[in-house]
């Protein structure tokens, strides 16, 4: 039990940061970036494949796939969402034209074999990979009977940084009261002089490498890297989460991560594994239909 | 190429090697039309395939356990769906936009991981034999009901029923000062729209020997949404255009030794839902790009 519980806090640090982009996004534009899992899975892709093909540190290869990530988050932006955004295009387009873009990911890694045209990306096909076990060193402690591995303590603090930082930047500084104008009203924020295209550029970027940050971890954590753990095990677990936790909400979804990997463990402990992930998806339906802003979400707008 | 030349020189040719593929196109338009209703009347519900499922499985069961006969099957199967989307829609409808696309995610998601692969009279996760299956024969009666569906739909778009539900999806609260009951037509829309997607999974568990249960998850009902967003949900037709579309693109972009199928099909997503985010068959004529000099119509009108 101790050690699920452990489990439980390791894979609901990943499940908020994960989110936390995801509900960046959401905020400032109302949209549901569902390209997000895709970033994420090619972010410990691109990290996996610098470290193995091509020779590089763990370090150098994490600082370039994170930055690959943010590159990609400029994709999203200039192909996905501002065309749209030009022409007033509903909320729903940019699902579909994002939902494209995983598309074209996912295809892109999934393809990455010796000879084909994506052999630069990756070179294990729809394969599921490790990172080579001598990378970095990994002392393991047991404590009271439980397992601690250090590539998994690690993610904790890991994630709580980054969310202090984060939660520094949104609320202190000259970006984050611009971030929060835009997420409040785009239209009043451009009126006081705010570049609010510009702001989206940023919010998106950041959002995307935060996404990236989260799939090197799972691949460094749960030794799984393949085409699918974005769209597999994150995608609809992020959309739990950040409902858990209130839309839009950082905190929200930070709280929602560690809920929802909760509720996983003590579903596995009780119903055993088959229901776990039914467990789940009940507990966002009874949240959305017993208190749809979530925990954290009290600025919901009612829009009727 | 192939693919269009044959369709082109060698009509019937064609409808025989590409029996299935019509087949599937049919199944796929009526679960592209369930989806339409309830964009029409202003409500993002992605459920179509918990619907499908249950569907498909009451249909198979009856027919394996009881003998009864395919009507008899496809119309109980098509009821429960209908029954289980009343109760579903009780407390769902409550909810608008992106957080109704969620909780239809959770439905289908717990309905799917925790009902089917639990639930042993499903056959669990090994899914489920149909040995009275029709594939081949079965298409006449898939082409039938497409037409009669797409009448019956178009019908109901230019009647009463219809003009209710688009007071509903263009302003809930200029409707409902109308004196429009929204929780009723809602709930209408909803309904009918379970009852298709009961309908369309009884059919499709007819044209397969086998019930796959991993059929039913999320994939799916993003792929019919695709469907109806690409073709465009004004009209019933965009989003059978829409199926139509999606379903034979795979194999027009089929080209030996060339495995990027994915990432061309993702670019298509995007392209054309960046040109007309409206949908193919929506206003502005066939336009790809609107004229400057095209009357501007009223704002965007699709939920989400």
């Amino acid at each position: 039990m101790g050690q699920q519980v452990l489990n439980a806090i390791f894979i609901g640090s990943i499940y908020a940061l994960f989110a936390v982009g995801y509900t960046l996004v959401f905020g400032v534009l109302d949209i549901l970036n569902l390209a997000h899992s895709a970033v994420f899975m090619l972010g410990a892709a691109i990290t996996y494949s610098l470290v193995v093909n091509y020779h590089q540190s763990f370090a150098v290869a994490c600082v370039l796939g994170i930055g690959a990530c943010a590159v990609m988050g400029l994709v999203i932006e200039y192909v996905c969402l501002r065309p749209l955004r030009r022409r007033r295009a509903p909320p729903i387009a940019a699902l579909i034209s994002t939902i494209g873009l995983a598309l074209i990911i996912v295809a892109a890694v999934e393809q990455g074999r010796p000879g084909s045209a994506f052999a630069w990306l990756w070179v294990d096909g729809a394969n599921s990979v490790r990172f080579p076990p001598d990378m970095i060193p990994n002392p393991t402690w047991h404590v009271d009977g439980l397992t601690l591995e250090a590539t998994k303590v690690v993610i904790v603090p890991i994630t709580l940084v980054l969310m202090l930082v984060l939660g520094y930047v949104i609320r202190f500084t000259q970006f984050g009261r611009g971030l929060r104008a835009v997420a409040e009203n785009p239209r009043a924020a451009s009126l006081m002089g705010l570049d609010v295209d510009r702001m989206i550029v940023l919010t998106v970027v950041l959002s995307s490498a935060l996404g990236g940050v989260a799939g090197i971890l799972f691949g460094l954590a749960l030794s799984d890297i393949s085409p699918y753990i974005g769209r597999d095990s994150l995608e609809i677990r992020g959309l739990a989460v950040i409902v858990l936790g209130g839309m839009g909400s950082i905190p929200g979804a930070v709280a929602g991560g560690y809920l929802l990997g909760l509720i996983e463990v003590l579903a596995l402990v009780v119903f055993g594994s088959n229901v776990r992930a039914g467990v789940a998806f009940a507990a966002l339906f009874l949240m959305l239909v017993l208190r749809p802003q979530g925990l954290f979400g009290a600025q919901l707008r009612e829009r009727l | 190429m192939d693919f269009i030349l044959q369709l082109l020189t060698d009509p019937v040719g064609f409808y025989s090697t590409h029996t299935l593929l019509i087949a599937e196109i049919g199944i796929n338009s009526m679960l592209a039309a369930s989806m339409f209703v309830v964009l029409y009347s202003g409500q993002l519900s992605l459920a179509a395939p918990g619907f499908m499922a249950i569907g498909a499985y009451t249909s198979v069961l009856m027919g394996n356990y009881w003998n009864t006969p395919l009507a008899l099957n496809l119309l109980v199967g098509t009821l429960l769906a209908g029954v289980v989307g009343l109760i579903v829609g009780l407390p769902v409808l409550r909810l608008r936009g992106v957080f109704l696309a969620i909780a239809t995610i959770g439905f289908i998601e717990a309905l799917s991981l925790g009902v089917i692969l639990n639930v042993p009279i499903t056959g669990e996760g090994l899914g489920l034999k149909n040995p009275s299956a029709d594939p081949l024969g079965g298409i006449n009666i898939v082409l039938g009901s497409l037409a009669v569906i797409v009448f019956l739909m178009w019908r109901l778009t230019k009647g009463r029923l219809g003009h209710a539900w688009e007071a509903i999806r263009q302003d809930e609260l200029a409707a409902l000062s109308q004196g429009i009951n929204i929780a009723r037509y809602k709930m209408i829309g909803f309904v009918i729209s379970a009852l298709v997607a009961g309908y369309a999974g009884g059919l499709e568990s007819h044209l397969n020997f086998f019930v796959d249960p991993t059929e039913y998850g999320v994939p799916r009902t993003v792929q019919v949404l695709t469907f109806a967003v690409l073709g465009g949900s004004g009209n019933v037709f965009g989003p059978v255009v829409g199926a139509l579309f999606l379903t034979t693109l795979p194999e027009i972009v089929r080209v030996p030794n060339f495995d990027y199928r994915d990432v061309i099909a993702g670019a298509i997503l995007i392209v054309v839902i960046v040109f007309r985010p409206q949908g193919i068959v929506g206003r502005g004529g066939l336009a790809i790009v609107r004229p400057r000099w095209w009357p501007r119509t009223s704002r965007a009108s699709s939920p989400g």
